[in-house]
C-alpha cells in the first residue's frame, strides 16, 4: 500500500511539472518571450547567483564554526601537530582565495548581467596582470610546498635507534602484530613459513625470534619513539591510526614503515575528550575485499614505565609453542631456551 | 604545392558531396561516418551510462546515510545482493563503487564528453567536412560500444562484477580468489577496458590528425578556438597515456591468468603460499596512474574548453588572456604526465619521490589557478546572458574552485598522510573533475544543442536544472570534506566499527538525501533532451551570436558539413563588443576589410595581405575547374 501512495506521489509531482512546462511554454509563444535570448529570467538568475553565494557562504561558515570540534580529531602524536599546523596553515591561505574567488565570480555575475544600454568592455589581454597572477600563487605555492617538504623530510627519516620495534601484517580481514621482545628486534621471516600457528612466518634459524611476542593490542609507550615494521600477507592493506595521524600502506612482499612519538597516553585522552571510553583505533584505508570496514585494532598508549611492566609481562611465542624448538638450529638451541623463557 | 594539392581534393570532395545520394538507415545512423552522428551516438550512449551510473551512487549512498533501512524493495533490481535482512551485501557494495568510478571516469566523462564533443566541433569549428579518417572514427565508437556491452554484461554475472575499486590494484584485483569481483567480473572489465583503450586511442588520433591538417584557410593555431585548443591536447593526452594503461592492464591479465609475477609476491591467501616471488604491487600503481592522472586532466581540458567558449559569447566578450589560456593548456598537459605519484605518497614507494612529486605537483595549480583568474576577469564587465549553457559554465569555474584548492592539501605529501583515501579526496575530486567536468558535458549539450538537433532545448527547464544541480552538487560534495578531516576513510561499507568514525550520521543522511534529490533532478534534463529533439522550437542559424565556425553552417548541417565552399577564416573567434563594431559580435569569417570602423591598428595590416590571399583563391579555382 505504503509503495502504492509513493507511485500515486511521483506520478502526481510529474503530471504538475508537464503542466507547468506546458503552460509556460504556451505563454512564451503568446507573448513571443521564446525568440528573445534575454528574458526576464536573466535578472532571476543573477539574482540568484547572489542569493546562492550568501546561503553557501552562511551555511559553510555556520557549520565549519559551530561543528569544529566534531570534525577536528585530536592530535596525539608529535608530528602530527606539525602536520596539523601545515593542513590548518594551508586552510587559511587557499580560504582565503577560495572566498575571494568565489565572491567575485557571483558578485561579477550578478553586476554585469544582460543590459541591452550596454556594451561589454573589449579587454582581451593584459600581460601585466597575467604576470602578477602567474607570479603570486607561484610564490606562495613554493613557500607552503617549502613547509610542507621539510615536515615529510623529517617523518620519514631514518627511525631512531631506541625505536620500540613492532610488526603489524595485514590479512583479510584483520591485523596481527609481533614484538621486538627483550633485544627489541623484530625476527626474520619467510612468507613459506606461514601457516596456521606460525602466522607471521617467523624464521627461527634468526636467534631475534626467540624472544619474540605477539598481543591482541597494539601497546605502545608515550614519549618514545614506535617503528612500524608493516607488512601484508595476501593483499594490499593500510595502516591507519587517525588521532595518531599516520598512514603507510600494507604490501606483500614490500616491507613498509613509518615511526613516530605519541605524546598522550589513552588515560590522558580520556580526560581530554571527557570520555571514559575513549580508545585510540587502527583502520584499513586501503580496500581489500568485503571485510575492509572492519578491520580494527585497539591502540593502548601508556606511559614508558607502565609500558615497560607491561612488555615484561608478556610471553615469547616460542616459549607458547615449545614444538617450534625443532626448527631452531642445534647451535641456538640453548640460546632458545633461555632467551624465550621455556626454561625459567 | 602542398596547400593546392589539398584544395584541389576539396573541390572533388565538394563535388562528390553535390551528389546527394540516398543513404541507407544503416549507413546514415548506426555504422555513420559522419562525424556529428557519431557525436551523437557517443553523446546518448554516454547519457545511457551516466543514468547507470548515478543511479549507483543512489543506492550506495543509501547505504552510507541509512545503514539500517530496509532495502528489500531494491531486489527486483539487485536480487541475491539484498540479503535476507534487507541489507545490502557488502561485496556488492564495493561492486559498485568500483563501477561508479570505472563508468562515470572513463565511458561518461571520457568517451562521452571528449567523445561528444571533439568528433561534433573539431570539423565544424576549424572548417572541415568532416574527420580525418571517418571510418576509424566510426570504429572508434564500435570499439566503444563493445567495451560498454561487455561491462554492462558484467554487472548481471553470479559473482558480481569488478570490486576492488576502480583502480583495480593487484593483488586484490589479480588474485580470483582474493574476492568474488575477482573472478570473471574483473576478466571483464580488463577485456572491456582494452576495447575501450582502443577506441581512445582511434579517437585521439583522428583529432589530432584532424586539427592538424584539415583547419580551412585562415584557420591558424593562433586563431583556433580554445575549444579546439583543449580538444587538441586532450587527444594528445590521451594518445600518450592510455597506451600505458594498455600495458598495466596486459601484465595484470598475464599474472591472473598465466602465472607471471608482474604484481605478485610474497602472498600468502587462503591457507597457502603462493609460488609467485619477485614482483611489485607498486609498479602497477606507477602505471596505472601514469594514465590515472593524465585521465584528469582528459576529463578536464575539454570541459575546460567548452567552458571558455560559453563564457566569452555569453559574457559578449572575448576571453581574457586567449594567449595565457593557451600557454596554461599546454603546461597543464605536459605537467599532467610527471605528477602521477601523487596518489602513491603513502603506498610505501620511496620518500624521496614523494617530495619530488610534491613539488611538481602544486606546480600545475600555477596555470589552473591563471585559468580561473582568466575567466574571471572575462566576466567582469561583461553583459552576461544567462543561457543554462552559460550557467553551467559558470557553476563549473566554482566548483573548479572549490575542488582545486584542497588539491593544495592533497599535494602536499605531510598533509596527505592524514587525508589520503578519506572523505577529503572524494570531496576533492568529485568537484574538481567529476562536477566540473559533468557540468562542462551539461554547458556544451545546452550551447550546442541547437546544431546538433536543430531544435532549441527549453530555457526554463535548464534553469531549474541548473540550480537543482548546482546546490545539490555542493550539498552532497561539500560536507564531505568535513567528514574527510574527521578521518572517515573511502570505500567504507559501513562506519560502525569505529568510535573514531561513529559521528556525522546525521551528515551523511543528509549526503544522501541531497545525492539522490541531485539524481531525481536529472530526470528534467533528460525530458527537456529528449523532448526538445523532436518538439524543441526551431532553431535560428546563430542563436547564441557567436563568432565561431559551427555557426555558418546551415541549421542542419549535411554530410560534409557546408552546402558549398567552406568558408574562410580572417579573425580569431573572439570579437565581441569591438568598439565601433555595428554588433556586439564579428563573426571569424568577415574579412578585415570589411569592419574598417572596428579595426585595431595592426589588423588594418592584414588587409592587404587579405587582398593578396583573395587573388590566390581566384587562381587556385580557374585552375580546379
Amino acid at each position: 500500500m505504503f509503495g502504492f501512495y509513493i507511485a500515486l506521489a511521483v506520478f502526481l509531482v510529474v503530471a504538475i511539472l508537464l503542466l507547468i512546462f506546458r503552460i509556460t511554454r504556451l505563454v512564451d509563444i503568446v507573448k513571443g518571450t521564446g525568440d528573445k535570448i534575454v528574458t526576464g529570467s536573466n535578472n532571476v538568475n543573477a539574482a540568484l547567483m547572489i542569493v546562492f553565494m550568501v546561503l553557501f557562504f552562511g551555511l559553510m561558515a555556520w557549520y565549519s564554526w559551530a561543528y569544529f570540534d566534531d570534525y577536528d580529531p585530536p592530535v596525539a602524536s608529535e608530528h602530527g601537530e606539525l602536520t596539523d599546523k601545515l593542513f590548518w596553515r594551508t586552510m587559511w591561505i587557499t580560504g582565503i582565495v577560495f572566498a575571494i574567488t568565489n565572491i567575485l565570480l557571483f558578485v561579477f555575475s550578478y553586476k554585469y548581467k544582460y543590459d541591452e544600454k550596454r556594451r561589454a568592455l573589449f579587454y582581451p589581454h593584459n600581460n601585466k596582470l597575467e604576470y602578477i597572477w602567474t607570479g603570486v600563487p607561484a610564490i606562495v605555492l613554493t613557500w607552503l610546498v617549502i613547509s610542507g617538504w621539510m615536515a615529510w623530510d623529517g617523518i620519514m627519516s631514518e627511525a631512531p635507534e631506541e625505536s620500540e620495534q613492532i610488526e603489524i601484517v595485514g590479512q583479510q580481514f584483520f591485523w596481527s602484530l609481533r614484538y621486538g621482545g627483550a633485544d627489541n628486534k623484530v625476527g626474520d621471516y619467510d612468507y613459506r613459513l606461514i601457516n596456521a600457528v606460525n602466522t607471521h612466518g617467523m624464521d627461527f634459524s634468526d636467534r631475534a625470534n626467540f624472544d619474540d611476542f605477539n598481543s591482541n593490542n597494539l601497546v605502545i609507550p608515550k614519549g618514545v619513539p614506535v617503528l612500524l615494521k608493516i607488512r601484508a600477507k595476501d593483499v594490499l592493506h593500510s595502516v591507519f591510526i587517525p588521532h595518531m595521524r599516520v598512514k603507510m600502506d600494507a604490501v606483500p612482499g614490500m616491507p613498509t614503515q613509518f615511526w613516530f612519538i605519541a605524546n598522550k597516553t589513552t588515560a590522558e585522552m580520556k580526560i581530554e575528550e571527557g570520555n571514559p571510553d575513549f580508545e585510540y583505533e587502527l583502520a584499513c584505508t586501503e580496500i581489500c575485499g568485503g571485510g575492509h570496514f572492519s578491520m580494527k585494532k585497539k591502540v593502548i598508549v601508556l606511559e614508558p614505565d607502565e609500558y615497560a611492566e607491561w612488555k615484561a609481562d608478556q610471553k615469547a611465542w616460542l616459549s607458547n609453542n615449545p614444538e617450534y624448538m625443532s626448527q631452531v638450529p642445534d647451535n641456538l638451541k640453548e640460546l632458545a631456551l633461555v632467551t624465550s623463557g621455556i626454561n625459567e | 604545392m602542398a596547400t593546392e594539392a589539398a584544395h584541389i581534393d576539396v573541390h572533388a570532395h565538394d563535388d562528390h558531396h553535390d551528389d546527394h545520394h540516398e543513404q541507407s538507415f544503416i549507413a546514415k545512423y548506426i555504422f555513420s561516418q559522419d562525424h556529428k552522428v557519431i557525436a551523437k551516438q557517443f553523446l546518448i550512449t554516454g547519457i545511457f551510462w551516466a543514468i547507470i551510473g548515478a543511479a549507483m551512487s543512489a543506492i550506495f549512498r543509501l547505504q552510507l546515510g541509512f545503514p539500517d533501512a530496509d532495502l528489500g524493495w531494491l531486489r527486483p533490481l539487485l536480487g541475491k545482493w539484498i540479503n535476507e535482512t534487507g541489507q545490502l551485501d557488502p561485496e556488492f557494495y564495493l561492486a559498485l563503487v568500483t563501477m561508479h568510478g570505472t563508468i562515470m571516469v572513463f565511458f561518461v566523462l571520457t568517451a562521452g564528453l571528449s567523445g561528444t564533443f571533439s568528433n561534433f566541433l573539431i570539423p565544424l569549428q576549424i572548417g572541415a567536412r568532416d574527420m580525418a579518417s571517418g571510418f576509424m572514427n566510426m570504429l572508434s565508437y564500435w570499439f566503444f560500444f563493445a567495451s560498454g556491452v561487455l561491462m554492462f554484461i558484467s554487472l548481471f554475472i553470479e559473482t558480481g562484477p569488478a570490486s576492488g575499486g576502480w583502480v583495480v590494484y593487484p593483488p586484490l584485483s589479480a588474485i580470483q580468489t582474493a574476492m568474488p569481483g575477482s573472478g570473471l567480473g574483473m576478466t571483464l572489465w580488463l577485456v572491456a577496458m582494452v576495447f575501450f583503450i582502443a577506441s581512445s586511442l582511434l579517437g585521439g588520433i583522428n583529432y589530432i590528425t584532424t586539427v592538424i591538417n584539415l583547419r580551412t584557410k585562415g584557420m591558424t593555431f593562433s586563431r583556433l578556438p580554445l575549444t579546439i585548443w583543449a580538444f587538441f591536447l586532450t587527444a594528445v593526452i590521451g594518445v600518450l597515456s592510455f597506451p600505458v594503461l594498455f600495458a598495466a592492464a596486459l601484465l595484470l591479465v598475464f599474472d591472473r591468468s598465466f602465472g607471471t609475477s608482474f604484481y605478485l609476491s610474497d602472498i600468502y591467501i587462503n591457507g597457502e603460499a603462493l609460488p609467485n616471488v619477485g614482483g611489485s604491487p607498486i609498479l602497477y600503481q606507477h602505471l596505472f596512474w601514469f594514465l590515472g592522472h593524465p585521465e584528469v586532466y582528459i576529463v578536464l581540458l575539454p570541459a575546460l574548453g567548452i567552458t571558455s567558449e560559453i563564457i566569452a559569447t555569453n559574457s559578449r566578450k572575448p576571453i581574457f588572456g586567449y594567449k595565457a589560456m593557451i600557454v596554461s593548456m599546454l603546461g597543464i598537459t605536459f605537467l599532467s604526465f610527471i605528477v602521477w605519484a601523487h596518489h602513491m605518497f603513502v603506498s610505501g614507494m620511496n620518500p624521496f619521490l614523494g617530495s619530488i612529486f610534491m613539488f611538481l605537483t602544486l606546480i600545475i595549480a600555477v596555470p589552473s589557478a591563471v585559468k580561473v583568474f582568466n575567466y574571471l576577469t572575462t566576466l567582469w564587465k561583461g553583459n552576461i546572458v544567462f543561457t543554462p549553457a552559460m550557467l553551467f559554465s559558470i557553476g563549473l569555474v566554482s566548483v573548479f574552485i572549490s575542488g582545486g584548492i584542497t588539491g593544495i592539501f592533497l599535494g602536499n605529501s605531510a598533509i596527505d598522510i592524514q587525508l589520503h583515501d578519506t572523505y577529503f579526496v572524494v570531496a576533492h575530486f568529485h568537484l574538481v573533475m567529476g562536477a566540473a567536468s559533468a557540468f562542462g558535458l551539461l554547458a556544451g549539450v545546452y550551447h550546442w544543442f541547437p546544431k546538433m538537433f536543430g531544435r532549441m532545448m527549453n530555457a526554463k527547464l535548464g534553469y531549474i536544472h541548473f540550480w537543482l544541480t548546482f546546490i545539490g552538487i555542493y550539498a552532497v560534495f561539500f560536507p564531505m570534506h568535513y567528514i574527510g578531516i574527521a578521518g572517515f576513510p573511502r570505500r567504507y561499507y559501513s562506519f560502525t566499527n569505529f568510535d573514531a568514525f561513529s559521528g556525522f550520521t546525521d551528515l551523511n543522511q543528509f549526503i544522501s538525501v541531497a545525492a539522490i534529490c541531485t539524481f531525481i533532478g536529472q530526470f528534467i534534463f533528460l525530458f527537456n533532451f529528449f523532448y526538445s529533439i523532436y518538439r524543441g522550437r526551431k532553431a535560428t542559424a546563430n542563436p547564441w551570436k557567436s563568432n565561431t565556425l559551427e555557426w555558418t553552417t546551415p541549421i542542419n548541417p549535411g554530410h560534409g558539413n557546408w552546402p558549398g565552399e567552406i568558408p574562410q577564416v580572417y579573425r580569431w573567434p573572439y570579437d565581441y563588443s569591438k568598439p565601433g563594431a555595428e554588433d556586439d559580435f564579428i563573426p571569424q569569417t568577415v574579412p578585415f576589410s570589411e569592419t574598417m570602423e572596428s579595426n585595431l591598428p595592426h589588423e588594418n595590416d592584414l588587409i592587404a595581405l587579405e587582398k593578396e590571399e583573395a587573388e590566390e583563391i581566384l587562381v587556385d579555382e580557374s585552375k580546379g575547374h
